[in-house]
């Protein structure tokens, strides 16, 4: 039985490449053998990338993309289907959970140099999976059609109005009716279940296959590749399975206990998961009286209320994100950790931290002048991070990286 | 020999691939197209008629054009008096820098000389900015002069929907097309007579 068994995988795979590329990729891939918990966050991405997917296939089958019944839909799924509430909280709380994961990845980048020579590549698709987030996240939001869908709708889709000369007619375009309708929603409904996902999968295979073709980094930005053993496996490596994998195994466990207690006890987050505004049916004649965006888009939306121009809000936005790609370009540093990079990195990236959260919070809450103001203090703290980038890590004093792991 | 062959392959391979490029606006017309607005939507979106002369003095309401707020405001004599009484705080007084329908017909800026007519969507990013004539001391504005202000990011604008200088949204509130017929206001259309 077995020998049939080995026969048939013998002949699949001489034909298809399953061994080989289940070893290069899933169990024997050499990864540093030492790292930390910062070095979790890839995984976890992961796996709420297939938490999303698997809850959003179930969460299509009741949805209805129609202006007359997107909502009354939700309210569906949420009583009448069996479950229902438990798959709408899943993929809710997997989208904050997805932002959170990939924020915390996107640090431990900063933090740990993963982004240069020769990972240039597996961060700008990694830029660009965040990027294609976004446009997912905003996208789903929008098909509950509640108010703060509506209203968040019409302020993302009016930013485009800020382009000179074809900024009208590209949000006509884009909404395909002069307000934000069943048309708009069920364009949006396309993209955010079929054309993003596809785009999104793609982007995660290729940020891996580059990745695996570099090597994973470590958190001393030691370059493994310099001592390798007779097999030409560097000697400061382990398989990735099971070392890597069971590793990672408590990590997800840990991070699932946290879901399941967000998704059973606080789904809502305080508001911030899902706005209180959206638990009321989409209503063009009235503006909530605060539209604030989900959190994890506060921080670049507190950038656009700290400009008083709409285009020019618009471009400080867009540059925010645009930066983040020519990062690897802005670091002349010769070592790639914290650990190793001087004080003015320290202190740079502990600023940043704190503007970026600060943003985040300040992007939340309404507008007052000292709000304005410490905005356009934080935006401005953001830009300098990364413009003053090329001048603090070349000429700071770096320590001395150890030969080996 | 070889080298003449090659600039003869060379300009066969552009001339084809010149060729087949040209189609991609072909084919991405349809999809391009069918993103702009319905006949169905474009039928939705004509226009709408109502009775004004049941409105009282400083009374505003709100009509639905296009699912958009649209403002109609009956102005009462003082505020048609006071009409400018906050002009140097105004970014835009005479609305040079959008395309005015009815410029210099009415100070209101609307068809008729009691009624302002303006589409209800804050010009920065899109809230609807509500209404606040009385003219008083504001949290927003110690010498506020009435008019519209909008809860979303704090912008400013006059009774007749004429922005404030320095608040984030950078234009007047636009003039929908319209046309009264007696006391019957038409929003949609201009009535021919613009």
């Amino acid at each position: 039985m077995s020998e049939m068994v080995g026969k048939l995988f013998g002949w699949v795979n001489s034909r298809l490449p399953i061994s080989n590329t289940f070893e290069r990729h899933l169990s024997k891939h050499p990864v540093p053998s030492k790292v930390n918990f910062w070095y979790l966050f890839g995984a976890l991405a992961s796996v709420v990338l297939i938490i999303q997917i698997v809850s959003g296939i179930w969460l299509i089958m009741p949805y209805s993309n129609t202006e007359e019944e997107a909502f009354a839909s939700i309210e569906y799924i949420m009583r009448d289907v069996d479950y229902g509430w438990i798959i709408r909280y899943m993929h809710t709380t997997g989208a904050s959970m997805f932002f959170a994961v990939v924020y915390l990845h996107m640090f431990r980048g900063l933090l740990y140099g993963s982004y240069q020579k020769p990972k240039e590549l597996v961060w700008i698709f990694g830029c660009t999976i965040y990027l294609a987030m976004m446009a997912e996240g905003f996208l789903g939001y929008v098909l509950p059609y509640g108010q703060m869908s509506y209203w968040g709708a019409q302020v993302i889709i009016s930013l485009f109005g800020a382009i000179p000369y074809i900024g009208e007619s590209l949000e006509l375009w884009i909404r395909g009716d002069y307000y934000i309708s069943g048309i708009t929603v069920s364009r949006f409904f396309a993209l955010h279940v079929v054309a993003l996902p596809l785009v999104l999968i793609a982007l995660v295979f290729l940020h891996l296959v580059a990745l695996h073709e570099v090597g994973a980094g470590n958190p001393e930005g030691v370059d493994i590749e310099e001592h390798l053993d007779d097999d030409g496996v560097p000697l400061d490596s382990v398989p990735f399975f099971p070392y890597k994998v069971l590793n990672a195994l408590v990590g997800i466990g840990v991070f699932m206990t946290v879901f399941a207690i967000i998704m059973f006890f606080f789904p809502e987050g305080g508001g911030y998961f899902i706005e209180m505004a959206n638990f009321e049916e989409a209503n063009p004649l009235v503006t909530p009286e605060h539209i604030a965006p989900v959190w994890y888009y506060s921080p670049y939306y507190a950038m656009l209320r700290a400009v008083p121009d709409k285009l020019g809000g618009l471009i400080v936005m867009g540059s925010a994100v645009a930066i983040l790609f020519v990062v690897p370009w802005l670091d002349k540093s010769k070592v790639a950790s914290i650990r190793y990079k001087g004080i003015y990195s320290k202190v740079a990236l502990a600023l940043f931290g704190i503007s970026f959260i600060t943003l985040g919070y300040l992007g939340t809450v309404s507008v007052t002048e000292v709000r304005k103001t410490m905005s356009v203090i934080c935006t401005i703290i953001y830009f300098a991070f990364f413009l003053l980038m090329p001048i603090y890590t070349k000429y700071e004093k770096t320590l001395e990286v150890p030969e080996r792991l | 020999m070889q080298e003449k062959d090659n600039t003869r392959r060379k300009v066969l391979i552009g001339l084809t691939s010149a060729v087949g490029l040209s189609g991609i606006p072909f084919a991405a017309t349809p999809f391009i197209a069918a993103w702009n607005p319905s006949a169905k939507a474009k039928a939705a979106g004509a226009s709408v008629k109502l009775d004004v002369s049941k409105m009282q003095y400083g009374q505003q309401i709100q009509v639905a054009w296009r699912k958009q707020p649209v403002f109609v405001v009956r102005h009462t004599k003082e505020s048609l008096e006071n009409i400018d009484s906050a002009l140097p705080k105004l970014a835009d007084p005479n609305s040079d820098q959008i395309e005015e329908p009815y410029k210099g017909q009415n100070p209101t800026r609307s068809k008729s000389s009691e009624y302002t007519v303006m589409v209800g969507v804050c010009t920065h990013l899109g809230c609807s900015p509500k209404y606040h004539p009385e003219v008083e001391p504001k949290p927003w504005d110690a010498s506020w002069a009435g008019g519209f202000f909008c809860p979303c990011h704090g912008s400013m604008f006059d009774m007749v929907g004429r922005v404030y200088k320095g608040v984030p949204a950078p234009t007047n509130l636009p003039v929908p097309p319209h046309f009264f017929d007696g006391s019957i206001l038409t929003i949609g259309e201009d009535g021919g007579t613009a």
